[in-house]
């Protein structure tokens, strides 16, 4: 692990920030009509998909039909949880006062309530970015992703749990507010979680009752194929999330950090954090879409609340400031992140660090070694 | 149809009927209240009359009462409150006549962009500035400026009624160029029992001139004692109205809706301490103005309605710390106190759960 504090001088660091600010300053004034009519947009063709996946299942004895219907379904189950759900309740949109794009409104097409699932991750996760036993978002409390992680017999399932956790997403979202892992540790306490236990239980209830019950109920002699349709968009979302989320923060050179060195972290420290513990996938803009701007990690860490479609069009510019300040503004393709994310994985599951010989710190420790010798 | 309706609910969870519905016609909601605007009419120089039809959640109105309505500017929805000027009596419709304020972002806007087919969004009436059931026999209602509105509504009502009662409606405005609805009052003024006395505080076309006084009151309603008396109007008349009464002992017969906003005395200099919003964890110093621009000047965006301490849309709890209430000038300190934002400014170090 490289010294965060190590990578720029304060001055630096302090100076980082403030371009970081300045960016952020000139999105948000910037925000108006287009931004809403974007979304709104997506969130037209997304309920348009829907309806139509939902009608094409109607029509299910015909192959193509339900093959039409099962994808239109898991690209509006995609956009509803990606590109809307996710970034609405980060709070993009809340500056609009639109009700319906309200973060604390907002309700999104998958089993984890909207309300559990802020407070881990909006607050948790984004806070505290890759802090190994602070961010609940490092392995999900079930893999172990980063060497830091203790090794233990239990992760020779590693690439096990990862492959179930990839078909089961939605619920590995959902189970993960429960916190299973601290609770068995006995870091807290069962009896802490009645609340976020029930809001699950309504949640879920809801959306296995529409796509597993009512749905498949309302077409008759059909009812196998359209349960069989609705599980299959359910899995092609569940897929596509978790390799758009693992690419996001475990790809090979994505860094974690310690409790110990981002203790009293100044606003441009943060930042740096946010970056080298972020990835980005390179891809086209339908690219983008499906993947929520969360292709964009990098500038969604930096910038959470701002709208993600702002993302690609700041990206060159967060680009040419992390190179200004040497630092390393890691991204790829998704076939060579995801390759990437799974070799660790396998890695992992045995003792050891998983690497061959830890990366050289690319910036400025080395120079500033040279300056203390 | 009901049934229907909850089978498609649950069929559309978690997103709900509506938000379909409106991609298909933004007036086609269930649950939602929303009006499209079916006529625009710029009666006087500086203001607007907008024709509404309401959608079908729309519970209809109470003369007298207002709504908040919200239109979208620039991506931004900005809500407001403001009396609907129509009868009680003609479902389906809604009547508002907006005067656009030299600094009103929202009436400015409708002024000048109001158009047919315009969808504005509307809260369920709201207020208790209402005539009883069953109707006084004697009834007088002063207004000044736009706050012609809310009485208008009951002058309309009452005539939908045929009230054959002592009705008066004193109105004040600068000149007889700024009256809308001129010829609809003179009409109303001459059914039986009613009368409608214009004031022109700025010319002289009017019956009366100048200010509100005694001398107004004892010409336009000499039984004015024996009356209820409803308000509406810019402070100074209220202030003038509501002095006379307290001094003639008739206080309890005076009803007043505070439509325009109190003027807001606001000594920001000794501002000290800092506001806390406990739930978004966010934290900045006390400027000295009311907590609903500090909190909209640190990025968030409570729920608030007329930002004039009426509507109560931005009562959020106060878990700590005192605040002042603009209008009358009394601190509050009361731990775990729901107040108005729009109307609080913070003594020192507040704790807000927002």
């Amino acid at each position: 692990m490289t010294g965060l504090q190590d990578r720029l001088t304060p001055q630096q660091v302090e100076d980082f920030g403030r371009e970081m600010d300045e960016l952020r300053q000139r999105v948000v004034a910037d925000l108006g009509k287009s931004d809403v009519d974007y979304i709104q947009n997506v969130i037209k063709i997304q309920r348009s998909l829907e309806i139509s996946g939902r009608a094409l299942l109607f029509a299910g004895f015909f192959p193509p039909a339900w093959i039409a219907g099962v994808g239109a379904l898991s690209l509006s189950k995609i956009l509803d949880n990606m590109e809307i759900g996710h970034n609405v309740m980060h709070g993009q949109y809340d500056w609009t006062r639109d009700p319906a794009l309200s973060s604390q409104r907002f309700e999104w097409d998958t089993v984890a309530p909207a309300e559990n699932w802020r407070h881990s991750h909006n607050y948790i996760h984004h806070t505290y970015t890759n802090i190994l036993d602070k961010d609940r978002d490092v392995g999900y409390g079930i893999l172990r992703i980063d060497p830091e992680q203790k090794w233990h017999p239990y992760y020779l399932g590693n690439p096990v749990y990862a492959v179930v956790l990839a078909f089961m997403f939605q619920w590995g979202v959902m189970l993960h507010d429960l916190e299973f892992d601290r609770v068995v540790k006995g870091e807290r306490k069962w009896s802490e979680f009645a609340e976020v236990r029930k809001r699950m239980l309504r949640k879920a209830s809801r959306q296995v009752g529409k796509d597993y019950v009512l749905f498949p109920l309302l077409t008759g002699p059909l009812a196998p194929l359209t349960l069989l349709g609705n599980a299959s968009a359910n899995v092609v979302r569940n897929l596509w999330a978790f390799s758009i989320i693992f690419c996001g923060h475990f790809p090979a050179d994505v860094e974690s950090f310690t409790e110990q060195e981002t203790e009293n972290e100044s606003r441009g420290q943060w930042y740096l954090r946010q970056i080298l513990g972020s990835a980005n996938i390179t891809g086209g803009p339908l690219f983008h879409l499906l993947s929520g701007n969360l292709s964009h990690q990098i500038e969604h860490h930096l910038f959470p609340d701002i709208p993600a479609c702002r993302y690609p069009k700041i990206a060159p510019e967060v680009r040419a400031i992390c190179e200004k300040y040497g630092l390393p503004y890691h991204t790829g393709p998704l076939h060579k992140q995801l390759f990437s994310v799974a070799k660790k994985i396998v890695k992992l599951a045995l003792p050891g660090s998983g690497r061959a010989n830890a990366p050289e710190p690319s910036t400025l420790n080395r120079d500033r070694n040279l300056e203390a010798a | 149809m009901g049934r229907l309706a909850a089978l498609a609910g649950t069929l559309l969870t978690p997103h709900g009927i509506d938000r379909y519905l409106e991609l298909i016609d933004p007036m086609l909601v269930r649950e939602e209240i929303r009006a499209e605007v079916t006529e625009v009419c710029r009666q006087t120089p500086g203001t607007v009359t907008l024709t509404l039809r309401p959608s079908r959640a729309w519970p209809g109105f109470t003369a007298g009462q207002y709504v908040r309505v919200s239109v979208d500017i620039n991506g931004v929805r900005r809500t407001r409150c403001y009396s609907p000027a129509g009868s009680a009596h003609r479902p389906g419709r809604l009547e508002l006549t907006i005067r656009a304020h030299d600094h009103g972002l929202v009436s400015r806007y409708l002024h000048r962009a109001a158009r047919q087919g315009l969808v504005l969004g509307l809260s369920r009436p709201e207020g208790g500035f209402t005539l009883p059931d069953p109707r006084p026999e004697k009834l007088l209602l002063i207004s000044g400026g736009s706050g012609i509105t809310p009485v208008l509504s009951m002058l309309r009502t009452l005539a939908d009624e045929d009230h054959r009662g002592d009705v008066t409606l004193l109105h004040y405005a600068a000149t007889a160029a700024d009256v809308p609805y001129r010829e609809e009052l003179e009409r109303l003024g001459a059914r039986p029992g009613t009368r409608v006395v214009l004031a022109h505080t700025r010319g002289g076309a009017g019956r009366l001139r100048g200010r509100f006084g005694e001398r107004h009151l004892k010409e336009a309603a000499p039984w004015y004692r024996d009356a209820r008396t409803y308000l509406c109007g810019p402070e100074p008349l209220r202030d003038a109205v509501a002095e006379l009464y307290a001094d003639a002992g008739l206080s309890e017969r005076l009803h007043t809706e505070e439509f325009t906003p109190p003027s807001m005395r606001l000594d920001t200099s000794d501002a000290s301490g800092r506001v806390r919003f406990t739930r978004s964890g966010t934290e900045a110093a006390n400027t000295g103005r009311p907590l609903l621009e500090q909190a909209e000047a640190a990025g968030l965006n409570p729920e608030h309605g007329c930002r004039m301490g009426i509507c109560f849309s931005c009562t959020q709890v106060k878990a700590k710390g005192a605040v002042r209430d603009v209008r009358s000038g009394e601190v509050s300190d009361d731990e775990n106190e729901e107040i108005q934002l729009c109307i609080s400014v913070p003594v020192g170090d507040v704790e807000i759960d927002c």
